[in-house]
């Protein structure tokens, strides 16, 4: 089933009589393709549980549409959109075991829908298998662990085959091993179910992980939706540059003088079609390449040990974040001087940002 | 570990000792006057031991009939105070607008003076030579016959009983009730609203079980606080409730301890020792009851 979007704008109502009203969504306009694995990213406040809610019929849009396939679902209460939704903290009822909070969506179904007793068991099996928690099905909530009630609630969503499946914040409240653990397992059913499925998180490498494509928010405006690499590798504007990535990119301000960009008094790289200005340039941590005879000389600060790569720390008086981290691979043997250190940049890692827009400026090498 | 023991003796010492003296010593006393025959609290003589005491009470006319008005309050009470809280509470939590005023106007009788309560039940209810009370008034009003609820018949007596003790005890209750409905998570309802659960269904299958415990909370003690009533008769009745006929089992031992009959320390003893013992089958019934139905 896809999801159109239009116009999408949800308002608050100030809480005091004099402040201005909150603008939680602005004018979202998107089409989610079929059976597609969609992450909504977002530092926190940014509108994406709002949307969510929207979506889900929680809440109610101040204008604009929402269909599912052709069906305009905008006006339509929750229960009849056909949604399934996990809750953050899961929203699973204590009081009932495993089995009898999965059999409760089948049970609400009234009339024609209303399935016998078998059927519904059979449902509830069926969804349990999905989510590998078959030998669950007697215990209460609070015997299970964190990841286990985060599968029964995924379980309890999918158990009426919703048309829509809503994740918000699925793997906020779970340790880190088990995250990455679930967010496979996530990826698995919606594979495997093939139900269209939107996800909210604050996590850029959760949504980078395992969504088809991602929607990146922040402050009810939508400023990017693609693929994960694309939107990595092409930020259309220096906050989802900043957003994307761990490490975070380095940021400098720097400028464009006759197709060369300079940062501080270093020219650094032939940035052919831009005109002369003033610019953001960010670099992410691995486009980074010590050379002795590299332009850009930074003072070193340290040399972090990590395994597969190092991280060197280095600061530079051009640059905009405290501290430049560069990675790179430990086998690269590295001539490090013991108070600066050289780069030569990776131009595909290069991006420069207007400094008075911040919107992206192509360049060719 | 021994070594430092003393000093946690030494820091429950004062809390023992006041124990020791206002509860445990005239408990085991108690217990013992129910088993001496005749005992005279100003001479401290008693002739004989034995289950006298208990045999007398529960032969006695008046204690018969404070247990039987004791059974019905508590039975009727109980569940229609708690029932009642249970629905205000839930309306009081389903509006917005003036909420604060209605929660302040059902607490407005649990910081009230009973005596006061008292008063105003006999202008509703009491017939004096100028007017037959307003509920009488009422009832005329429809075309019915008055009723003397006061000095009536016993069914009467016992409506204006009822209706006094659940008003006087629902204030309590829906301030229990209130805040535990509050403390069901949102989450849970909005997650029923998404399957689409009828409301009917989320109120038996989510709330009520959400808020069971502290709805065992407020029968247990419900019932015992039930099973205790005396003061509220008085106010209503006055002090001679065996000739009103609506004496309760704390009535009855305060009757024979400094009644006009009084003086029967034994006897007194006795009753108290059943009633205990009819508060504790009840209890424990209850819990029992609870532990098999809250579980999570």
């Amino acid at each position: 089933m896809k999801v159109v979007l239009q116009h999408l704008t949800k308002k608050f109502p100030s809480r005091s009589k004099k402040g201005e009203e909150v603008v939680a969504v602005s004018d979202f306009t998107f089409e989610i393709p079929d059976g597609k694995l969609i992450g909504l990213l977002g530092p926190s406040g940014c509108g994406k549980s709002t949307t969510l809610n929207l979506i889900c019929g929680l809440e109610a849009p101040t204008s604009g549409h929402i269909f599912f396939g052709e069906d305009n679902v905008t006006r339509l209460p929750p229960e009849n959109r056909g949604v399934g939704l996990v809750f953050q903290n899961y929203a699973l009822y204590p009081h009932l075991t495993v089995r009898q909070n999965i059999l409760f969506p089948l049970q609400n179904l009234k009339g024609s829908e209303k399935l016998s007793k078998q059927v519904m068991l059979e449902k509830a099996e069926e969804a349990a298998r999905l989510v590998q928690i078959e030998k669950l099905m007697d215990r209460k909530p609070s015997e299970l662990s964190g990841g286990q009630q985060q599968r029964v609630a995924i379980a309890r969503a999918l158990v009426k085959m919703p048309r829509v499946l809503l994740l918000d914040e699925p793997l906020s409240n779970l340790d880190a091993r088990l995250r990455l653990q679930t967010r496979e397992e996530i990826r698995r059913i919606q594979r495997e179910t093939g139900i269209t499925t939107i996800f909210v998180t604050h996590d850029q490498e959760e949504a980078m992980s395992i969504s088809d494509l991602i929607v990146v928010m922040k402050e009810g405006v939508v400023h990017q939706i693609g693929k994960p690499q694309e939107v990595y590798d092409e930020p259309c504007n220096l906050f989802v540059a900043k957003f994307l990535g761990t490490p975070p990119i380095n940021v400098f301000s720097g400028e464009v003088r006759g197709g060369v960009l300079y940062i501080g008094e270093d020219g650094v790289l032939n940035v052919k079609g831009v005109s002369d200005r003033k610019v953001y340039v960010g670099v992410r941590p691995e486009g980074f390449v010590l050379e002795a005879a590299g332009p850009l000389s930074c003072a070193l600060q340290a040399v972090e040990v990590m395994g597969r790569d190092r991280s060197v720390v280095s600061t530079h008086p051009a640059a905009v974040s405290e501290a430049i981290r560069a990675i790179i691979p430990s086998e690269e043997e590295i001539g490090i001087g013991s108070d600066s250190v050289r780069f030569a940049l990776k131009p595909a890692k290069v991006h420069l940002f207007d400094a008075a827009s911040e919107e992206r400026i192509p360049f060719e090498v | 570990m021994m070594k430092k023991n003393w000093k946690a003796w030494l820091y429950l010492l004062p809390a023992i000792a006041f124990l020791g003296v206002f509860m445990v010593y005239p408990l085991v006393d108690v217990f013992v006057y129910s088993f001496e025959e005749g005992y005279n609290s100003a001479s401290q003589t008693f002739w004989g031991t034995g289950l006298y005491n208990y045999s007398y009470v529960l032969h006695d006319p008046y204690f018969l009939q404070a247990v039987k008005n004791t059974f019905i309050l508590v039975i009727i009470t109980v569940p229609v105070s708690t029932g009642l809280a249970l629905l205000i509470s839930v309306g009081l939590n389903s509006i917005k607008p003036l909420r604060e005023l209605y929660q302040t106007v059902f607490f407005l009788p649990y910081v009230t003076n009973t005596l006061a309560v008292g008063l105003v039940f006999m202008i509703l209810f009491k017939k004096t030579a100028y007017s037959d009370g307003m509920i009488n008034l009422l009832i005329n009003f429809f075309g019915g016959q008055s009723v003397d609820f006061i000095e009536g018949p016993y069914w009467a007596k016992m409506l204006v009983m009822c209706i006094y003790t659940v008003w006087v005890v629902m204030p309590f209750k829906i301030l229990i009730l209130t805040s535990a409905l509050a403390s069901v998570p949102q989450s849970y309802y909005n997650a029923a609203k998404i399957d689409g659960t009828s409301k009917w269904r989320t109120f038996t299958r989510i709330t009520l079980p959400m808020i069971s415990p502290m709805i065992f909370y407020l029968v247990i003690t419900g019932f015992i606080g039930a099973f205790k009533a005396y003061s509220d008769e008085v106010a209503i009745f006055g002090t001679n409730l065996n000739a009103a006929g609506m004496n309760t089992i704390v009535g009855y031992v305060y009757d024979m301890l400094y009644g006009d009959s009084g003086g029967y320390p034994s006897y007194a003893s006795a009753a108290a020792l059943i009633l205990f013992a009819i508060v504790l089958t009840i209890t424990v019934i209850n819990l029992m009851i609870s532990r098999k139905n809250v579980q999570y």
